[in-house]
């Protein structure tokens, strides 16, 4: 395979700050493989302790949503109120529940 | 660090006299009135053409002014004074090339790719900023640098973390979270110097806040009246504070700093003006700026010439990391 002149492929980075924490996304960044990425992305990202366990993905693999459907997908559970719990006035005596 | 008015040029209305549908004039009319309810601009949104171009020039610019900005401090790694000042300046450096790279991987999210953004800036095409153009002469420049164009940057950026395209402003936010050690640093650099140092290291201090004050306060950009951009830049919310109001924020700043390291500042008109509540300060020579900004600075030749050079040299480590990656991925059975 020609490798010459191709740029190394982009990756999503994602890190957990602390234990017991969601991974949350906190950039990109090109590399030529997995294991690189995570290198790369110690040094990018975490050079002040802001993690302590990272995922990367290939950005090309990531399905992403349609802006243009934003309201297709999202807008029908504004009517959906009773998926809260507040939507259920209780007496005072058991409202904690 | 950074930027000043990136967006130098007056751009031609790129596509402006292109025949709009009617599907994007409506496109148009949402797009508008979302950032008049300040409302973020994610990257797969629609945007006009020229809010794109606009944004892909200025965050690529940016971006190589965060890694040509390593150069002039990369100087002073191998004679810091002592290990802890070397490594501070290692970190700081280091924080340069990470924002250079947050800032590129922003610029790709609208379109362009990092060789083709690294071609226009090796190229000569693709300005930084033009701060970096001048050399860094003694040790005490590099707390000079960290005070004031650090200290100037970082009175830019900040509003930068409010822009409308989220991408960048989540960038900046990132930035300046990091930039705040590099001015502090300098600071405390000169502070050691002044008070503990002899009376040659006091007037090496200042002699580097003699050369760097004035190209400090050209960071700030061309006067308004001369920002052809800064309009159309403000209607987009990319820009937030004008060239003027920044640079009377970090003079007015600046000031009671320099009284603290017992520095003068080089500019006889600077004074106190009760009635604006702000310094008034000496005219800044625009000519010096336009002809840095045009490529004749001290060292723009020498500057470009390492990034190319770097590049060039990095070729071959490229290359075999890919060619590795891909016979890998090759050996790889199919799961």
């Amino acid at each position: 395979m020609n490798s010459e002149k191709k740029e190394w492929p982009l990756w999503e980075v994602f890190v957990r700050s602390k234990a017991g924490l969601d991974h949350k996304h906190c950039g990109s960044l090109h590399a030529p493989d997995g294991k690189m990425a995570l290198k790369m992305a110690r040094d990018v990202y975490t050079r002040r302790m802001e993690g302590t366990s990272i995922w990367v993905v290939r950005s090309d693999q990531i399905f992403a949503s349609d802006p243009a459907e934003k309201g297709m997908l999202f807008d029908p559970m504004e009517s959906k109120v009773y998926r809260h719990p507040t939507f259920y006035e209780l007496p005072e005596s058991v409202n904690h529940m | 660090m950074y930027t000043q008015a990136m967006d130098l040029v007056p751009q031609p209305s790129e596509g402006g006299d292109k025949e709009i549908s009617a599907d994007e004039k409506q496109l148009q009319l949402q797009f508008d009135a979302r950032i008049d309810a300040g409302e973020f601009i994610e990257a797969k949104d629609w945007m006009p053409e020229n809010f794109r171009k606009t944004l892909i020039r200025q965050i690529s610019q940016h971006a190589h002014s965060e890694i040509v900005g390593m150069l002039p401090e990369g100087n002073w790694v191998t004679r810091a004074p002592t290990l802890k000042r070397k490594a501070i300046l290692l970190a700081k450096i280091q924080d340069e090339g990470g924002h250079g790279l947050y800032l590129y991987a922003a610029a790709e999210t609208l379109g362009i790719s990092r060789d083709q953004m690294l071609e226009a800036l090796h190229s000569g095409r693709a300005k930084y900023s033009s701060i970096f153009n001048y050399p860094t002469l003694t040790w005490a420049d590099m707390g000079v640098v960290g005070w004031l164009v650090d200290g100037a940057a970082i009175m830019n950026q900040v509003p930068i973390c409010r822009c409308s395209y989220a991408p960048y402003a989540r960038a900046m936010v990132r930035i300046c979270r990091e930039e705040s050690f590099h001015q502090r640093q300098g600071f405390d650099a000169l502070l050691t110097m002044m008070t503990k140092g002899t009376a040659g290291q006091r007037a090496m201090v200042q002699d580097a806040v003699n050369r760097w004050w004035w190209p400090s306060l050209m960071m700030f950009g061309p006067p308004d009246a001369d920002s052809p951009n800064s309009a159309q830049s403000m209607r987009w919310g990319i820009k937030r504070i004008s060239n003027d109001d920044l640079r009377q924020k970090f003079i007015d700043a600046a000031v009671p700093q320099s009284e603290v390291l017992g520095v003068r500042l080089p500019d006889p008109d600077l004074k106190w003006n009760e009635a604006r509540g702000h310094y008034d300060y000496g005219p800044i020579d625009w000519k010096e700026f336009w002809q840095v900004v045009g490529g004749d600075g001290p060292c723009n030749r020498e500057r470009l010439a390492a990034r190319v050079s770097a590049w060039e040299d990095g070729a071959w480590v490229r290359q075999a990391a890919m060619a590795y990656a891909e016979k890998h991925a090759e050996l790889q059975p199919a799961s």
